[in-house]
């Protein structure tokens, strides 16, 4: 074996070969199954993609770091599933480019923050974390109240995200901007398109208490709301407490 | 640096450059309502600065073909100055955001400032630019000496490591503006990467191309590593930035993967950056500047063949062990953690190789402390792959995983192995690249090593004890049979910790100051002298080790 590297490491195009293909087993191995084997991820009809306004809170949420302190994947134990809720379905990020899983918790998890809370509660922890946490670390956010959310190229989002196999339809990509709009403003007649497009579940509600206007705010807290909650296939599992 | 260049290379530099400004002008114009289009307008006005750079150079005489028979170390030089200047930024933001977790108030309302949008700087400045820059310094160093070959050129050396900078600029800006893609250790953007890709082909092809001149038969050791750096970090780098950009005017991209096999993809990436990034790169250096600083030859040839291919094969199949307990099979996660506890084998080879070749040379790891840096770095290597391997370990990573104990290991290895390998390996290598008699104060290389020792201990025992505690305390039922303690309880438990740690990355930080200003001092001041044998090519080949076929460096004496 020694003879044999010792004629190996004198070509530098073999040596090269050799460890593309060393290094080239292991992720073959246990990524490609990944996508053929039909068990990685469950089915689950009920399960319904991001309207353009959540969607456009996940960027901000990306945007400023958030999975850098808020994993997203509740673990197969016992104490997770007691404090966060039943435990992460692969299917759940079925339609998170790039999934947002996590790797620390200096805050809690947020995959079922969704629902836990009311808007206003978020709209105040976002202005102020320790007003209503005194103790929390959590930097504050007041300022996405003060910006506009940008929804003019929310139909271009929707169809890069159909590119990477989301199912969108065509009318929900050219209703994105105004679906944005409608679905924080409940009182304007676009936001019963959006019900139309994604389902009579879906929030409508001025989510940063100002239905006038749109903001990056309502963004973030319709994001957080549908955490957890876009199918209910956790919930009618094994992964569920009491069950 | 120009007048290093020949005529003809002076004009591929300025059509380069001409290039990829007008490539930066054309995004500034589609991303004008966008984040990229300050990005744009960064690239440009660098490459014009660059530009003039060349036409004031360009008039200067021809360098003469006596270089033909000397070393090539421009781009080493360049390249330290910019790995301990990225040192000093990431060291300084990494100790920022370890005081915004003790008070948040720090961020005075500017989105900038925020702990999201900083943690990424200072991951990137330290990992790609201190430690990226660093690689590629050396990397050309050592080439070249063991190899007994100059660069095959003047100006390719030279586009990979300014290149490779304006890549870390991008992203390191990047990430202050919101542009990020989330993925841990891969944030930047499609277009950041796409460059990436160029400057790093580049580079593989300037390592081939000079190995193709070697006067040396074999390919020593060293060169191993940073050959399995450079390629595997383009295989991860490809495939895990695979994505459709929203339009070539939006810094947006969507990933091309989702949910779990993107976490699977991002961790086989994650992992791996650390293997052969913060690994491979890393015993590369180690390989070369502690034979040659210790006066020693390295231990075992047959040594170092096996640990080689044990971390090129087995590191690959350890990355699911980052998701343990979650949504990915089962079956998955269980052939991470069978591959990361079989890691040990070559991990611990490599750092045993590393000490047993200081056997007859420990008098001058008391004495000199550039030397203990390299000895203290194998140390440290050899405690975070037993730590790594044992929290890999399913129940273990059931308590680790989430929390601080996880920052506290990273840190074991970054500070303790990566960056301690590193600062000894420069200490080695200013005096030899500015042909000085030694650095301009041996008792500043003295001080910096206890502030770095010192920092890492207290910040690895604080993240060891926060991390533990925390773990402990989400899993504690009370008596009744509930969970006895909020999230919230468990927050105001790591204060002192935090504090604690705070105070050991200022403490790593004032050290890299130290050193910053040591190396400074020494290119400026430092008497001429030489301290390393010649920079002229030998003719002869270098010395071979009886009954080791590879050829070890030579002696510094």
């Amino acid at each position: 074996m020694f003879g044999f590297h010792y004629k190996l490491e004198r070509k530098a195009i073999s040596f090269t070969l050799a460890i593309i293909f060393v290094a080239s087993i292991g992720g073959l191995v246990e990524i490609a199954p990944l996508f053929t084997i039909q068990q990685t991820v469950e089915e689950a009809p009920d399960m319904r993609v991001y309207t353009p306004l959540e969607l456009a809170g996940r960027n901000i949420y990306v945007r400023e770091g958030c999975y850098a302190c808020h994993s997203q994947m509740i673990r197969t134990l016992r104490d997770e599933v007691e404090r966060y809720g039943p435990y992460s379905l692969a299917v759940e990020s079925k339609y998170d480019h790039p999934m947002l899983w996590g790797s620390k918790r200096t805050g809690p998890d947020l995959a079922r923050v969704g629902g836990k809370y009311s808007d206003d509660w978020h709209l105040a922890h976002m202005i102020n974390p320790r007003d209503l946490v005194p103790q929390s670390i959590m930097p504050d956010y007041a300022r996405l109240l003060r910006t506009q959310l940008r929804t003019d190229d929310l139909g271009r989002h929707l169809k890069a995200m159909r590119a990477v196999g989301v199912p969108y339809t065509d009318e929900m990509i050219a209703n994105a901007a105004a679906d944005a709009k409608g679905q924080a403003t409940p009182d304007d007649p676009a936001a019963e398109g959006v019900t139309k497009r994604y389902g009579e579940a879906t929030n409508v509600r001025a989510f940063d208490g100002r239905p006038d206007q749109l903001t990056e705010m309502d963004a973030m807290i319709a994001y957080l709301q549908i955490l957890g909650r876009l199918t209910d296939a956790a919930y009618k599992t094994a992964a569920a407490p009491g069950r | 640096m120009i007048g290093q260049l020949t005529r003809t290379e002076r004009q591929i530099a300025l059509v380069i450059l001409i290039c990829v400004a007008a490539f930066g002008l054309a995004i500034a114009a589609a991303g004008k309502d966008d984040p990229i289009g300050a990005h744009g307008w960064l690239i440009m006005v660098l490459c014009i600065f660059g530009v003039f750079g060349v036409i004031s150079g360009y008039f200067a005489p021809e360098p003469s073909e006596e270089r033909l028979d000397s070393y090539y170390d421009e781009p080493s030089r360049v390249g330290i100055v910019l790995s301990m200047a990225w040192a000093a930024l990431g060291l300084f933001v990494g100790d920022w955001v370890a005081w915004l977790m003790v008070d948040p108030a720090l961020t005075f309302d500017a989105a900038w400032a925020s702990y999201g949008r900083l943690r990424p700087v200072h991951t990137t400045a330290v990992i790609f630019g201190f430690g990226g820059n660093a690689l590629i310094a050396t990397s050309f160093y050592v080439m070249q000496r063991t190899s007994r070959a100059r660069l095959p050129d003047q100006l390719s050396p030279l586009f990979v490591l300014l290149g490779y900078n304006l890549f870390c600029l991008l992203a390191v800006s990047g990430y202050l503006l919101g542009i990020t893609q989330s993925k841990e250790y891969a944030e930047p953007e499609w277009y950041a990467d796409l460059w990436l890709v160029i400057v790093w082909v580049t580079y593989f092809v300037v390592y081939l191309r000079t190995l193709a001149r070697r006067k040396e038969p074999h390919i020593y050791v060293a060169n191993w590593y940073y050959m399995a750096f450079i390629l595997v970090v383009a295989m991860l780098h490809i495939v895990n930035n695979l994505s459709v950009p929203v339009s070539f005017g939006s810094a947006k991209s969507y990933s091309l993967f989702s949910g779990v096999q993107d976490a699977m993809t991002q961790w086989w990436y994650g992992h791996n950056a650390v293997a052969f990034f913060l690994t491979a790169g890393f015993l590369g250096m180690l390989y070369y500047f502690l034979p040659k600083r210790a006066g020693r030859p390295l231990f075992s040839y047959r040594l170092s063949i096996i640990s080689f291919w044990g971390i090129t094969f087995l590191y690959m199949w350890a990355g699911s062990h980052h998701l343990h307990y979650t949504a990915l099979p089962q079956w998955v996660q269980t052939l991470g953690m069978t591959f990361s506890v079989m890691l040990l084998v070559p991990s611990w080879a490599s750092a045993a190789n590393a000490l047993l070749t200081l056997n007859g040379a420990w008098h001058r790891v008391r004495d000199d402390a550039t030397l203990r840096f390299m000895m203290v770095a194998a140390v440290f290597y050899g405690l975070s792959t037993f730590e790594g391997s044992f929290m890999a370990i399913r129940p273990v990573n059931a308590l680790s995983h989430y929390t601080d104990w996880t920052v506290g290991h990273v840190h074991a290895g970054a500070l303790g192995w990566v960056a301690m390998i590193t600062f000894g390996s420069i200490y080695a290598i200013v005096p030899w690249l500015w042909k000085r008699e030694r650095m301009h104060s041996d008792r500043l290389v003295e001080v910096h090593f206890w502030l770095a020792l010192a920092g890492t201990i207290i910040y690895v025992i604080a993240m060891w004890n926060s991390g533990i505690i925390q773990g402990l305390m989400w899993r504690t039922y009370s008596t009744s049979g509930t969970l006895a303690y909020s999230f919230v309880d468990s927050l105001i438990a790591m204060k002192p910790y935090y504090i604690a740690r705070a105070i050991g990355g200022l403490l790593f930080l004032i050290g890299g100051l130290v050193g910053c200003y040591n190396i400074w001092m020494t290119i400026r001041t430092a008497p001429r002298g030489v301290s390393e044998p010649s920079i002229a090519i030998p003719e002869a080949p270098l010395a071979v080790i009886p009954g080791r076929p590879g050829a070890a460096p030579q002696s510094a004496e």
